[in-house]
């Protein structure tokens, strides 16, 4: 299970404050607390506390000082996706690409160029996807246009686009039925992730509604996720539906023989 | 149409382990032996790297085996009075790269033999031999756990391969290894969850995952084999995929297990459509080194000659 830490993101009010003041301890901290808790990158999201693509290097610039994590660079444009890879000091998550071609035409060659992994989320300028079909047929039209622009297909991560229980109970079971048909698209699959806290958006049992959803999309072939990696119950969560999976071997220490794993 | 590439990319290599220390390194050692590195399946040199082909200790006891079998016998009896010519017969006239010693002798059930005796003993084989050296206690826990010290001590430096630990007794040669720099055979039952176990403990208790060399216990052909290759190969695989308690070189203690069965013992005479027992013992230890050389083992410890004399051939043959 690939884990990315979602904290350090613009919408946060600590975050905002932090870009705002130029504070680097709010997000040195963060940083730190999630990789300690076991996270393979660490978000860097903007949001709207800034448009201004030197911020967005200075808090990467800020957290690679902290910490070795690598990075999931947490932005659709190409100009700013381009200067933080050149900061960053270990091979990066681009966070993302839509399946529109022309963002696919310049942000494709990025990742191929600098060694990256891409997220390929399943909409495009039409609107976001309200069906099972309209994601797996995005999904494979990234796959398939980011394979021949020689990206290998280990570092291609396809999102079938979470949305709200809340407000679009429905598609829930609609994004785990996209997960397990774009599983279908190569073998070995391609990655496929999602941010994983918008299930929960303003609902009561963020938490629980958090775990539940990740082990049941887990089940039908989910492989990495953005979420809240210093939630202990939910990366415990994932870690036994991988062994019920069978992708783990079973030892009476599972747990913390994951979380050792992964320290070093 | 172009033909996908079915290699396969393992993101993770089995570790290596060093057995034996040279005069620089602070040993008496004339070789070291390095075993382990895979980053691919067993010898499939077209997808990845075998670096270290496996390596077979040939079995020397602290005492003269009272009931070896006479094919066994006839090449060591000359010896077999003195752990020391006995490694030294194993290493220069039948080409062992190790020697595994086995203190049988300390058995309560045997001699009962003393700390003292089991370090002499220890010192014999590293004066008589310059190859890297198994200790093997004498497979009862309490008593282990009391010469065991006596022996890492007199092996200080020397890089051993001490064994074994399980999941309920493993801190003392834990201990042991971190203070005389000794690495440690972590045994199992069979069972690859208790395996992942032992590992965990281990490593909890401070032992670095390089000092590690995995025994899942061993079964003869035709008396379990199947399971333990099953095992080996799950876990193998696991180790390849990243699941660093997998991913250590594997140990298969052939000579013991095989010579127990009565497809490698019984006579002629006995059993007469068998056919000749004298081909058949050796045959059924080196089919047995075959099939664990298959799933992946990297250390065997072997007992009659002409098995070790094939199973290096076939080694050879594997590595290319």
């Amino acid at each position: 299970m690939i884990f990315v830490g979602e904290r350090i993101n613009g919408g946060f009010k600590d975050i905002q404050r932090a870009i705002k003041e130029k504070d680097k301890t709010i997000i040195q901290h963060w940083a730190k607390i999630q990789s300690e808790a076991g996270a393979d990158y660490l978000d860097v999201n903007m949001g709207a506390a800034s448009n201004k693509v030197e911020d967005f290097v200075w808090m990467i610039e800020t957290v690679q000082e902290a910490v070795s994590t690598p990075i999931s660079i947490d932005s659709n444009k190409p100009a700013f996706i381009k200067e933080a890879l050149k900061v960053c000091k270990k091979p990066a998550l681009i966070n993302s690409t839509t399946a529109d071609k022309e963002k696919l035409d310049e942000i494709v060659p990025l990742a191929v160029e600098h060694g990256a992994s891409l997220v390929g989320v399943c909409m495009d300028k039409k609107g976001s996807p309200q069906d099972v079909n309209r994601r797996v047929e995005l999904g494979a039209t990234i796959f398939s246009e980011a394979v021949e622009k020689g990206l290998p297909e280990d570092r291609i991560f396809l999102d079938p686009v979470t949305m709200p229980l809340k407000f679009l109970q429905e598609q829930a079971g609609n994004v785990i039925e996209a997960i397990r048909q774009l599983t279908l698209l190569s073998s070995p699959p391609p990655h496929i992730i999602l941010g994983l806290s918008n299930i929960s958006s303003k609902t009561k049992e963020p938490s629980l509604i958090n775990r539940i959803f990740l082990v049941m999309c887990i089940e039908a072939g989910l492989d990495a996720a953005i979420c809240d990696v210093t939630d202990q119950e939910l990366v415990n969560s994932a870690i036994t539906a991988e062994l019920i999976l069978n992708k783990q071997i079973y030892s009476d220490a599972f747990i913390k023989a994951y979380r050792e794993s992964r320290r070093k | 149409m172009q033909i996908p590439d079915v290699k396969q990319k393992w993101p993770n290599p089995i570790n290596t382990v060093t057995i034996g220390a040279t005069k620089e390194e602070g040993g008496t050692r004339t070789c070291t032996v390095t075993v382990g590195g895979a980053t691919t399946l067993p010898y499939l040199h077209f997808e990845g790297e075998i670096p270290n082909p496996p390596v077979i200790a040939m079995e020397v006891w602290d005492i003269a085996p009272s009931d070896w079998h006479e094919e066994l016998g006839k090449n060591f009896s000359d010896v077999w009075d003195n752990p020391g010519r006995w490694a030294k017969k194993c290493v220069d006239e039948f080409g062992a790269d190790l020697i595994c010693l086995r203190l049988q002798g300390c058995d309560p059930e045997e001699e009962n033999k003393g700390s003292e005796e089991a370090a002499q003993a220890v010192k014999e084989v590293l004066k008589a031999v310059g190859v890297p050296l198994i200790i093997w206690g004498c497979g009862n826990k309490e008593k282990d756990n009391e010469i065991f010290p006596a022996c890492s001590q007199a092996a200080a430096g020397e890089r051993c391969l001490l064994g074994t630990i399980t999941e309920d007794n493993y801190k003392t040669l834990v201990a042991l290894c971190q203070a005389d720099k000794h690495k440690v055979i972590a045994e199992s039952p069979v069972d690859i969850n208790i395996a992942k176990q032992v590992n965990i403990l281990a490593t909890d208790a401070g032992l670095s995952e390089e000092d590690i060399v995995i025994y899942p216990t061993t079964g003869a052909l035709g008396y379990g084999i199947e399971y333990v290759y099953s095992i080996m190969e799950r876990g193998r695989i696991a180790g390849l995929g990243g699941d660093k308690m997998w991913a250590m070189p594997i140990l298969g203690d052939i000579g013991k297990e095989v010579w127990k069965v009565k497809e490698a013992v019984a006579t002629k005479e006995e059993i007469p459509e068998w056919g000749d027992h004298t081909q058949r013992g050796p045959l059924w230890e080196f089919i047995t080194a075959v099939v664990y050389l298959q799933a992946g083992a990297d250390i065997l410890i072997m007992r009659h000659p002409k098995a070790v004399k094939e199973t290096k051939k076939y080694i050879n043959s594997l590595i290319g």
